[in-house]
């Protein structure tokens, strides 16, 4: 055998001392420890659900966003760390709760969710169509119309099309529920073909 | 402006190699307390951080900062303070011959060739941050790694015969 060169012997020594193992076994307790310091800001997991894979992300004050495959779940978490905290890390603080109840709820067998929920990322007039949304009951429906009237301004139709269109907690504030004048769907952050298969299902309930 | 990334996604590219750092440094037994104390404490001041920032020295800085505190801690325990080398290799569930001689190859290194070569190749940092973390000048970084790792090899050449 000749003698090793210098990047044998570095390959070797790294690969004496990997253990990846026992970095993910940290990374679990890492979290744990985070929460309990008040270090995680904002904690996250994803599951898999009849819309797509779904991104799930909640600071201590409650969820704080949900998100379909198409918005791209890296991009949205790279959004959250500019717009609530970069302390964020992959944890079941907050949302796996969040998760169950969505499983029951694809699966029909719940309609309102028993949420926490942190509205930080809407704004003024967007965040008071939020909180007209969550009063909006399962297996009903509301136009744009509708809903710009119940927060005190009739003519900001357009306004509040798009505080439906940029929920930062789709499913939960149930804005899939709101749909246009004519009876047809409109915009949805999930696609079009989701918020017709939401309003089904409510509507087979 | 780009901010910082999501901290899962550090810990996801750098824990890794803050793992082998705290290994090489500490020997397994302690390596996994080092690791998480060095994340807690970078999870702390990240916010902090400059975007931009190479965030792989940033944290090898931190463990090696958290190694010294835990060498120091070592030191004052009331046990035989000898046998570094062998807390170094370590009883590892599994873990092949040749690794664990190669751990010991390392542990017997003088402690600035050894953390030079830690830090060069392991850590993969410059020249200018391993000088920093070793409080020499760059070329006496530059000359530990080299005569680290020239013992290194003869200790290849030693198992051959």
């Amino acid at each position: 055998m000749s003698t090793p060169t210098d990047r044998e012997i570095i390959d070797d020594i790294s690969h004496a001392f990997d253990e990846p193992a026992a970095v993910a076994g940290l990374r679990a307790r890492l979290a744990q420890r985070a929460a309990a310091d008040g270090l995680l800001d904002v904690a996250y997991r994803t599951m898999d659900s009849p819309a797509g894979p779904l991104l799930l992300a909640a600071t201590p004050a409650g969820l704080v966003r949900v998100a379909f495959d198409r918005e791209n779940h890296d991009a949205v978490l790279v959004e959250l760390a500019g717009a609530v905290s970069p302390r964020i890390l992959r944890s079941p603080r907050g949302v796996d709760d969040v998760a169950r109840q969505l499983d029951e709820y694809f699966a029909g067998r719940r309609r309102v969710f028993d949420v926490a929920v942190d509205l930080r990322l809407a704004k003024g007039f967007r965040r008071a169509v939020l909180e007209h949304l969550r009063e909006i009951p399962y297996g009903a429906t509301e136009s744009y119309t509708d809903v710009a009237s119940a927060v005190g301004n009739p003519k900001a139709v357009r306004a509040a099309g798009s505080a439906c269109a940029t929920n930062p907690v789709p499913l939960v504030v149930p804005c899939h529920r709101v749909v246009r004048h004519d009876g047809t769907y409109g915009q949805y952050r999930g696609g079009p073909e989701v918020k017709h298969a939401l309003l089904t299902l409510e509507s087979a309930g | 402006m780009r901010g910082l990334e999501p901290f899962e996604t550090v810990v996801s590219e750098h824990g890794p190699v803050v793992m082998r750092v705290c290994r090489a440094l500490l020997g397994p037994a302690d390596a996994d307390d080092a690791w998480s104390e060095t994340f807690l404490a970078a999870l702390r001041a990240y916010p902090e951080l400059r975007p931009g920032s190479n965030v792989r020295g940033w944290l090898v800085t931190i463990a090696h900062r958290k190694a010294i505190d835990q060498l120091r801690a070592r030191a004052r325990r009331p046990e035989p303070a000898a046998d570094l080398s062998e807390r170094l290799i370590g009883a590892q569930v599994g873990a092949e011959p040749a690794d664990t001689d190669l751990r010991g190859a390392l542990a017997g290194l003088p402690d600035k060739a050894r953390l030079a070569v830690v830090y060069r190749y392991l850590a993969d940092l410059p020249y200018a941050e391993v000088a920093a973390l070793l409080e020499c000048s760059q070329a006496a970084a530059r000359r530990n790694a080299a005569d680290g790792i020239a013992r290194l090899r003869e200790r290849y050449q030693k198992d051959e015969v």
